[in-house]
């Protein structure tokens, strides 16, 4: 049981490349934190800097009270699972989980009594003799699950550790490693490229960019409330529609929202209606495409008079071009003319450069 | 290729047939040769088939020695043969799997220099720096024995570059995981990288077997005593007579004897030697 508190942690690659640019995490004792962003973003380098695969540039990482910068990934007392599991080939499942412990000295009794423990929990008793080659990916990724649990760590680290199973079995290992970690209470930290993961997983997500924190907080939170532009298209799919706006259109619509360069809208916020709602906006839209994924409809439709581009990285839409989620069973005809509505308390406003968010 | 024309299976298996004839027919011929006693071998007209003389010939070859012009049975030169190929095998597995290790997984200064300087001596063949080689082996008073049949012919690059190619391929989070694991360098090398190099071993025994087998040239320079020559210089040996005829039987005889071990080990690792060449298992 531990905390793990980042204070300005830095990386600069000898190149002079510089992947974390000052970070400041704190992870509570049994709380679930993800790190999500881009690829390259420095969540992964960020992650193998914590178990120690990495060296530390500049400030501190601290598990359980104790500084570990310059301690050996052996000795933090974390558990790693990768993302290609890295199961010892030429070792029975038994003996991939028992390795850790073996190395440590436990007497052989005890190690039995924890791997079988931690196969009975992961439902691995009866693949406990077989090699990882004759195991199915979803297998494997519990095998490493059970390697990393046998150690009774203080923190559980865990790099991408879905991303090689298929949909349906990463929707029910990413439900198992939640029950597990509620269960056996040990902090953990999460790297993954997907937001939904990231989402449905985090007591705390942290959204990183360009080695940079962008958000730390409840993933509600920050799906409510992006702090910037980057965070709003990043977290929520589709991605919220941002729109270049002057600052005296948008007070004259919207009454003293200062400074606000940039609105968002998310998908589902939008109403087609021809009434527009009082301090809210209205759009006219030119439907343009529609997916019918059965629930619900994606509409994406574009404004005429909207032909700049607004600045936001992943997921960002077309400059003018709009996604409106509406009911599955109404599609619009492609073509049509239609008018999308959004409430006041609906609408997120960021300044023009998208770093900050303003409150109206 | 899935085909079904007869006529180009037939053309095929023709040439397929003439191929072996031509690699198979001088080792018949070796192998009858050594069947016959030496007026029929020596006669001009050599039958196709086996003669009767087939167990005085290895006898003699083995246990004995020729009448003049071999001093010395097979059976000597065979473990001489023996004990210098096994030891350039294994010594050169042994100094080539740690000089690998070190160039990949140890960051230290001048690690690429090394790995340059390694890689070099694969222009630099024992044939060519023959002369110094020499001098250091009758320097350290090696010749005539066996570290001299085995030291300068462990000193190569081919099995470091083999092994080093293997270790690029096994994925960097097995390092780490074992590191997370708590083993030290040691450890990762005895308990995963060397299970896991098995193949790779057994397709370096074989052809390094077959390298330390077949050397002709430095046995021949730093053996003087009959005692310490190797097959391979010794049936050469057995054919250089001046004032009598050669006995070729018992030549072939030691050819025949000393073709076996190679094949042996080549038939024994056969599984092992392909799927160390082919194979990735991770």
């Amino acid at each position: 049981m531990a905390n793990v508190t980042l204070r300005n942690v830095r990386k600069t690659y000898p190149g002079g490349f510089e992947a974390i640019k000052g970070v400041n995490v704190d992870v509570g004792d049994g709380q679930f934190c993800v790190l999500v962003g881009p690829s390259g973003c420095g969540k992964s380098t960020l992650l193998r800097m914590v178990a120690g695969l990495e060296t530390v540039t500049g400030g501190e990482i601290d598990i359980g009270g104790r500084i570990v910068n310059q301690i050996e990934p052996a000795d933090r007392d974390i558990a790693m699972v990768f993302q290609n599991y890295a199961l010892y080939p030429h070792m029975s499942v038994f003996n991939n989980m028992a390795y850790g412990l073996r190395n440590r000295g436990m007497a052989e009794a005890e190690v039995k009594t924890r791997v079988e423990e931690a196969a009975r929990v992961l439902e691995l008793t009866p693949m406990l003799e077989r090699k990882p080659r004759q195991l199915s990916g979803g297998q494997r990724q519990r095998v490493a699950m059970g390697r990393a649990i046998v150690r009774q760590p203080k923190v559980f680290l865990f790099d991408e550790p879905l991303s090689n199973l298929d949909a349906k079995l990463r929707i029910a290992m990413r439900v198992e490693i939640r029950r597990l970690q509620r269960r056996l209470n040990t902090t953990s930290i999460y790297v993954t490229h997907d937001q939904l993961e990231a989402m449905t997983l985090a007591d705390i997500l942290v959204v990183m960019n360009g080695g940079q924190v962008e958000q730390i907080g409840n993933p509600l939170a920050i799906y409510e409330k992006p702090a910037t532009t980057f965070v709003a298209s990043f977290i929520g799919a589709p991605p919220m529609n941002l729109m270049a706006t002057r600052p005296e259109e948008i007070r004259s619509q919207l009454g003293g929202a200062g400074e606000a360069g940039i609105l968002g809208i998310r998908p589902e916020d939008l109403v087609i209606t021809d009434q527009t709602p009082d301090g809210g906006v209205a759009l006219p839209l030119t439907v343009e495409a529609i997916e019918r994924v059965g629930a619900e409809t994606f509409v994406y439709g574009s404004r005429e008079q909207e032909q700049q581009r607004v600045a936001a990285t992943p997921g960002e839409l077309p400059p003018g071009e709009i996604i409106v989620r509406i009911p599955g069973t109404e599609a619009p005809p492609i073509g049509a003319k239609i008018r999308v509505a959004a409430l006041r308390n609906k609408l997120h406003l960021f300044s023009g450069d998208g770093r900050t968010r303003l409150e109206a | 290729m899935v085909e079904h024309r007869p006529w180009t299976n037939i053309i095929a298996y023709a040439i397929l047939t003439f191929g072996v004839f031509i690699v198979a027919f001088p080792v018949y011929l070796a192998l009858i040769a050594s069947t016959h006693d030496a007026a029929t071998v020596v006669g001009g007209n050599m039958p196709l088939t086996p003669g009767g003389h087939a167990l005085d010939n290895y006898y003699r070859a083995i246990f004995v020695g020729g009448s003049r012009a071999i001093r010395e049975p097979v059976g000597q030169m065979l473990l001489n043969s023996f004990i210098s190929a096994i030891g350039i095998a294994l010594g050169k597995i042994f100094i080539s799997i740690l000089s690998a290790y070190a160039v990949v997984y140890f960051r230290f200064p001048f690690r690429k220099t090394a790995f340059w300087i390694i890689f070099i001596t694969l222009m630099l063949p024992v044939e060519v720096r023959i002369y110094p080689t020499y001098k250091v082996i009758a320097d350290l008073k090696m010749l005539d024995t066996y570290a001299g049949l085995i030291l300068p012919l462990i000193a190569s690059a081919t099995g470091t570059l083999l092994f080093r190619q293997f270790f690029m391929t096994i994925p960097e989070e097995l390092l780490e995981a074992s590191r997370i694991d708590g083993a030290g360098p040691f450890r990762f090398f005895w308990d995963t990288l060397l299970p896991l190099s098995v193949t790779t071993i057994a397709a370096l025994f074989v052809i390094q077997f077959i390298y330390g087998w077949n050397q002709y040239l430095w046995p021949l320079l730093i053996t003087t005593q009959d005692s310490m020559q190797t097959i391979v210089t010794g049936i050469k040996k057995m054919l250089y007579t001046t004032d009598e005829l050669a006995e070729w039987q018992l030549a072939m005889a030691t050819a025949i004897l000393a073709m076996l071990p190679p094949v042996a080990v080549v038939v024994i690792m056969q599984r092992l030697f392909v799927r160390g060449l082919v194979e990735t298992e991770k």
